[in-house]
C-alpha cells in the first residue's frame, strides 16, 4: 500500500534549475540530478553513468554554446516510470552539424585540451541521447536513462 | 579538487584528489606544467587513488600532460585507478596510449627505466 503510493508520487516527479554558465556549477548540476535521481534506488555505476552524462551536457552548454561567456544553463530532469530524463539547454552558438560533432574524438576546440570524447560518453553511459540544435539559437539535450525495469519498481 | 605533489628520482608524481571535471581540471592544468617545467618533464605519473568522479575534461588533461611530457623526450603513466573511473577509460582508448598500472611504485619505476 505505501509502496503503491510513494510509486505513483515518483511517476510524476520532476526538477528544473537554472544557473549562469559558470564553471563551478558544473558539479552543481552533478549533484542536483543524482539527489533527484536516488528516489529511483540507482546502483552506483549507474548514478556514475548519469552523473558523467550530466557534466558532460552542462560543460558543453559552458564551453561550446556560451564559449565562456556569461548566459544560462537550463537543466530539467523527471522521471517516468523507472527511467529519468535529464534535458540540458542553452542558448549559446549552437551546432552547425550535429552529425560531426557526434563522432568519437571530434572536437572543434583542441586548443583547450578538449578530448571530443562528451558526446560519446552521453551515448554509452544513457539509454537515449537526442541533440536538437540551432546555430546561432542553441542547443537543447535531452537523454534518458533506465534505472529499473517497470516490473522491479512497482 | 586538490593535488599533491612529490618527486622521486627525478620523476614528479601528481596525487589527484576530489572530482576532476572541466573546473578543477582549468585550475590544476597549470600547477601541474609549472612542475613538471620544474622537473625538465623526465617522467609523470598521475595517481587517481583520490579521484572519485572524473569526466571527459580529465581525459583532456590526461592527453595535455601526455603531449607535452613525451614532445620533451618525457615518459609518462597513470595508476590507482578507482573502479568508478575505470569505464571512462575503457571507453576513451587512453590507456592504448598512456600506460596504467595499479600501483605508484611500479608506474614511477616504469617511468624512470624507459
Ligand atoms: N551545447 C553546445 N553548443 C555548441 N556546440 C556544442 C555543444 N555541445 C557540443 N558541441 C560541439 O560538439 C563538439 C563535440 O562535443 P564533445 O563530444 O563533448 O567534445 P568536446 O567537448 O571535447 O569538444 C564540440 O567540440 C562542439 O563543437
Ligand atoms: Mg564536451
Amino acid at each position: 500500500m505505501a509502496q503503491d503510493w510513494t510509486n505513483a508520487v515518483l511517476q510524476e516527479n520532476y526538477m528544473r534549475l537554472q544557473f549562469p554558465s559558470r564553471s563551478e556549477n558544473e558539479s552543481l548540476a552533478r549533484v542536483a540530478v543524482s539527489a533527484f535521481a536516488m528516489q529511483l534506488d540507482p546502483t552506483v555505476e549507474q548514478l556514475t553513468e548519469l552523473k558523467t552524462a550530466v557534466s558532460e551536457a552542462v560543460t558543453n552548454a559552458i564551453i561550446h554554446g556560451y564559449e565562456n561567456m556569461e548566459g544560462e544553463v537550463r537543466l530539467y530532469c523527471a522521471i517516468h516510470e523507472g527511467a529519468i530524463e535529464v534535458v540540458v539547454e542553452d542558448d549559446g552558438s549552437g551546432i552547425a552539424d550535429v552529425e560531426e560533432a557526434r563522432q568519437p574524438l571530434y572536437t572543434s576546440r583542441p586548443e583547450l585540451e578538449r578530448s571530443g570524447m562528451g558526446i560519446t560518453i552521453m551515448e554509452n553511459f544513457m539509454d537515449e541521447v537526442v541533440i536538437d540544435s540551432i546555430p546561432g539559437k542553441g542547443t537543447k539535450v535531452r537523454m534518458r536513462k533506465v534505472i529499473c525495469r517497470t516490473s522491479e519498481c512497482q | 579538487m586538490a593535488m599533491e605533489t612529490h618527486i622521486v628520482n627525478g620523476v614528479l608524481v601528481v596525487r589527484l584528489r576530489g572530482e576532476l571535471d572541466h573546473h578543477a581540471v582549468e585550475n590544476i592544468r597549470n600547477d601541474i606544467e609549472d612542475e613538471l617545467a620544474k622537473t625538465h618533464y623526465r617522467g609523470l605519473v598521475l595517481s587517481f587513488r583520490g579521484i572519485d568522479f572524473m569526466d571527459s575534461s580529465g581525459l583532456g588533461l590526461i592527453l595535455g600532460r601526455y603531449r607535452s611530457v613525451t614532445g620533451r623526450n618525457g615518459k609518462m603513466a597513470l595508476c590507482e585507478v578507482t573502479p568508478a573511473l575505470r569505464r571512462i577509460f575503457e571507453l576513451s582508448g587512453i590507456l592504448k596510449v598512456v600506460p596504467m598500472h595499479d600501483t605508484e611504485d611500479s608506474a614511477v619505476r616504469a617511468v624512470k627505466e624507459a
